[in-house]
């Protein structure tokens, strides 16, 4: 693999998310969970209004590993989803961000630290992936 | 309406065969940031896909509407990756429930085999059931 070592800070990727990602997501994964799509029933179960899968965010952070890894394997991926990511109804969006640190390369296994943002945000709780070298 | 804490332990019917297509593959890393070909990795996510599906099968065993969830921590452990060919199908078991605030949080795990029924991915959710103080 890309010769990683502990320590290592990986270059952060930015994606945009738009109402659009949301849609498209929703079709992908199959979750239609009307909170991403419906401000009314999102405002109704208090949320700020239309928020992204938390599943999309943890996905776009599962593309960066990709991208940093070329592809290695993941053997475990994880993450809380400590603070919505309100996607506004315009045709930006809001940004994610996604940064990383080599936090060990043991046994052929290579531990990332994640840091996931949005607005300056940290919207992912501790995610973390593991891959194989 | 509140989850019985009688629920730790319970498993539900497993999801219908899930063929992995590489236009459904292509699809969902194109949703997710990235884009595929034949011979690159499945997305590691993509499980979702199967998870999701059990979980609706237990949101629809216990009825509850699927807008009163949020998603509150997933987590993956692979026994080896997804590949297009696979046939795939998933079990929930409810691992844990706890009531904070007037939320229930559901702890799952849901079991991905495959068409052998081999272990593919154990996908593990926090799920949050919102309190009933708003109706839709």
């Amino acid at each position: 693999m890309s010769g990683l070592a502990a320590g290592d800070v990986l270059a952060p990727r930015t994606f945009a998310v738009t109402r659009a990602d949301l849609v498209r997501y929703a079709g992908a994964s199959g979750d239609r969970n009307p909170i991403h799509w419906s401000d009314r029933v999102a405002t109704a179960v208090g949320l700020p209004g239309v928020i992204a899968h938390g599943m999309l965010t943890l996905g776009l952070a599962a593309q960066a590993v990709s991208e940093w890894t070329d592809g290695a394997e993941v053997v475990e991926l994880g993450s809380k989803f400590t603070a919505p990511v309100v996607v506004p109804d315009d045709d930006t969006g809001v940004e994610v961000v996604v940064a990383a640190t080599v936090t060990s390369v043991d046994d052929g296994l290579v531990r990332l630290a994640l840091e996931v943002t949005c607005g300056g945000q940290k919207v992912l709780g501790r995610p973390t992936a593991v891959v194989r070298a | 309406m509140a989850l019985d804490a009688s629920l730790v332990g319970a498993t539900y019917p497993p999801t219908a065969p899930y063929l992995v297509t590489a236009e459904r593959v292509a699809e969902f890393a194109a949703a997710t940031g990235g884009s595929w070909a034949p011979g690159a990795p499945v997305p590691p996510t993509f499980p979702i896909v199967l998870a999701f599906a059990a979980m609706q099968e237990f949101l629809d065993a216990e009825q509850v509407a699927l807008h009163r969830i949020v998603h509150g921590e997933q987590r993956f452990a692979y026994a080896r990756p997804v590949r297009p060919g696979d046939e795939l199908s998933a079990v929930l078991t409810v691992a844990s429930l706890r009531t904070i605030g007037g939320n229930d949080v559901v702890g799952t795990r849901s079991e991905v085999t495959d068409a052998a029924g081999a272990l593919v991915c154990t996908a593990s959710a926090t799920l949050v059931h919102r309190g009933e103080e708003a109706s839709a």
